[in-house]
């Protein structure tokens, strides 16, 4: 089962022919991901060859999605282009956009948000700056290295790749269902509530962890609808407790304004709503680990 | 990106919100020119990124070209708040004051668009009066394709209860307030008080921008609003080489690879440090995604540059990022400072994970270099950091 990604999904890469396209095309069929074409209207007609699978370029996504069924679509085109993108995935009405790329101004991505609940919210859009998704053993979509982990019965949706990463790792050895980045932009299309929903309903997530980090009030959400909608237990991570005030770190929604967004807020409506939370990344697989022993 | 408030003026005027005349200097024998062209009275008006100016004496009229040049002098070196006042702002004084009020464009990251805030009670703190008189505010969500057209300003304007008399000002206000909210990419754009005067016109008297310093790539004019006065010379530095760097105040220096992760090995290294003389991290660095052995290098020549700095934890979990590289990156990094010439002293902590790391342990095992120690796990790591920082 798993959530949103797996043996079946047929995926396109939007910003292949780009060097950062190249390089994780390269990795995401190395891990078995069913990549059936790439999207490049300057390019259209040919194929690229990644070790010896030829995977061909077309020049529209809707084309794409004709000529193969793809039904997922990652984005690697550079920010100045990204929303262009996205709208062009809202468009062809592929049921799921993965959006890697980091660095997208807020108004192109509010104006691609606004635009997909224009169009009756086909696609699911995850991210932008996100590191993509995975369901280990089936298909990648992303960035996350596929090697890390295997399959198992955890969920997980985090704002932070590296934290993903870790946590996966931490984890490695009982594996996951599904992991998945949303990204830390101040909007993004996926939510960790979203995430969270999906997981409830798989029958193979027994488990889920949840990461969350400074700025807004996402987490504080989630944990709300944790307490109203989610049997299965939630175990968390929040990160950012010494930010000071004020100062964006690294992720453009990572940021405490005033007293809003803090960590401590965040672990607290949390923990109000049952979800035992870690102090370090270490210690909140412990706390799985505990659970998931019984 | 946060503008002062001159700035905040001009960026109205250019978009043809009302403003009054104002202009901007560092040396107060300005302030007479200025004001014997504004008429031979002027506002003195200190330009500082926080609240509360007025009452820390940090506005003042002046009724003549000498007084301007006398206020200039008080106000201009100030501290307000912990900000020192490097500019003053020489204003045309205001009409007769009438009535105050508030409006507002901003970012809504919880319904993912933007809001408009408005209030008929302006010339406070807008959080003071929704919390005291909730009532009294009134907030619309602005949808980011249809944005704020004439018809939307009129409900904004309905919205808050505009008297009759300034609706329409109010509203074409609005219109051109958002016309400067989208077309510099704005997060906040704030006018507080927007004030009707006796003439019956309605004026921004004060304004807040804030800019997605996401954007810059469509917006070069964004360079020359940063305040590069006020940047801390590491951060600069940092900025400089295109690394995300925030300085902290303590004394266990951070590199990283990933936002989130580093934000954790902020954590994990307060928490460590606890136990050991309550040492703190002395800054955030995050080298990203697939740091190259340079990125690594520059980072590590801004971390070692500190002086506050005591240890270093080196916390990568390679992803995109090779362990090798870092690895690399981190034994090239002390050659070339110790080629400069340059003492390195402080020890460094390194925790590889992830992809390549057999590699970069071997890296940094086989250049055994005496200020480097291996830690294999993220929480054993930062206790030895916080420990080498402590024992300094």
């Amino acid at each position: 089962m798993a959530i949103w990604l797996n043996k079946d999904s047929k995926v396109i890469v939007q910003g292949m022919t780009g060097a950062t396209g190249m390089k994780h095309t390269k990795l995401m069929l190395g891990d078995g991901t069913n990549v059936v074409g790439g999207v490049n209207p300057r390019k259209a007609g040919q194929t690229v060859d990644f070790d010896g699978t030829e995977v061909p370029v077309f020049g529209t996504v809707k084309e794409a999605i004709e000529k193969t069924g793809a039904n997922v679509s990652v984005i690697f085109v550079p920010e100045k282009f990204t929303k262009d993108a996205v709208v062009e995935a809202i468009d062809a009405e592929i049921p799921l956009a993965v959006v890697i790329t980091e660095g997208i101004a807020v108004h192109d991505t509010a104006s691609f948000w606004a635009y997909a609940g224009k169009k009756g919210n086909k696609t699911r859009i995850i991210g932008p700056n996100c590191p993509g998704i995975i369901t280990p053993g089936q298909s990648n979509v992303g960035i996350i290295p596929g090697d890390i982990t295997k399959p198992g019965r955890i969920g997980l949706v985090s704002k932070s790749g590296t934290l993903t990463y870790q946590m996966m790792y931490e984890l490695r050895d009982i594996g996951f269902s599904t992991a998945v980045g949303i990204g830390g932009d101040p909007i993004i299309g996926t939510t960790h509530i979203d995430a969270l929903a999906a997981f409830q309903d798989d029958p193979d997530t027994d488990l889920i962890v949840m990461i969350g980090e400074i700025g807004g009030d996402a987490e504080e959400r989630a944990a709300a609808f944790i307490k109203e909608n989610v049997t299965k237990p939630v175990v968390g991570y929040v990160a950012g407790f010494t930010a000071p005030e004020g100062k964006t770190m690294g992720h453009a929604g990572a940021i405490v304004s005033g007293s809003s967004g803090t960590a401590q807020a965040k672990k607290e409506a949390l923990e109000a709503a049952g979800v035992k939370v870690g102090k370090t990344p270490t210690e909140t697989a412990k706390l799985a680990r505990e659970i998931l022993a019984g | 990106m946060d503008l002062f408030e001159y700035q905040a003026r001009d960026l109205f005027a250019k978009h043809d919100v009302p403003v009054l005349a104002g202009e901007v200097i560092d040396t107060p024998e300005a302030a007479r020119e200025i004001t014997e062209r504004l008429g031979g009275k002027s506002v003195v008006k200190a330009q500082v990124k926080v609240g509360g100016r007025g009452k820390a004496g940090g506005v003042k009229l002046a009724a003549s070209a000498d007084e301007a040049v006398a206020r200039a002098t008080d106000i201009l070196g100030m501290d307000i708040k912990g900000h020192t006042v490097h500019k003053v702002m020489i204003a045309e004084t205001a009409p007769e004051i009438l009535e105050e009020y508030y409006v507002s464009f901003l970012l809504d990251r919880a319904n993912r668009t933007f809001l408009s805030i408005a209030s008929v009670e302006g010339g406070m703190e807008i959080e003071e009066v929704a919390a005291t008189r909730p009532e009294a505010v009134a907030k619309t969500p602005i949808d980011a394709i249809d944005g704020v057209t004439p018809e939307k300003a009129r409900e904004i304007v309905e919205a808050a209860k505009f008297p009759a008399e300034v609706a329409d000002k109010v509203a074409d206000v609005l219109v051109k307030l958002w016309d400067t909210f989208i077309k510099s990419d704005a997060l906040l754009v704030e006018v507080n008080p927007l004030a009707k005067v006796a003439s019956g016109d309605v004026i921004a008297l004060d304004g807040k921008v804030s800019l997605d310093d996401n954007a810059e790539f469509r917006h070069p004019e964004f360079e020359e609003l940063h305040d590069k006065a006020a940047a801390n010379p590491l951060e600069a530095a940092a900025k400089e080489k295109g690394l995300n760097y925030v300085k902290l105040d303590g004394e266990v220096g951070i590199i990283g690879n990933g936002a989130g992760l580093v934000m954790s090995t902020l954590d994990v290294v307060a928490y460590a440090g606890e136990k050991h003389g309550n040492v703190k991290p002395a800054n955030f660095l995050d080298i990203g995604g697939g740091a190259s052995a340079q990125v690594m290098a520059n980072g590590l020549e801004i971390i070692l540059g500190d002086a506050d700095v005591r240890s270093v934890f080196v916390n990568v979990f390679g992803g995109i990022t090779a362990c090798d590289e870092v690895a690399n990156g981190i034994v090239q990094a002390l050659k070339l400072l110790e080629e400069k010439g340059e003492k390195v002293e402080k020890p460094l902590v390194v925790r590889l994970d992830g992809n390549n790391a057999e590699l970069g342990r071997k890296i940094l095992d086989d250049a055994d270099h005496p200020l480097v120690q291996r830690v294999d796990t993220m929480d054993g790591a930062a206790d030895k950091a916080a420990e080498l920082a402590a024992a300094k």
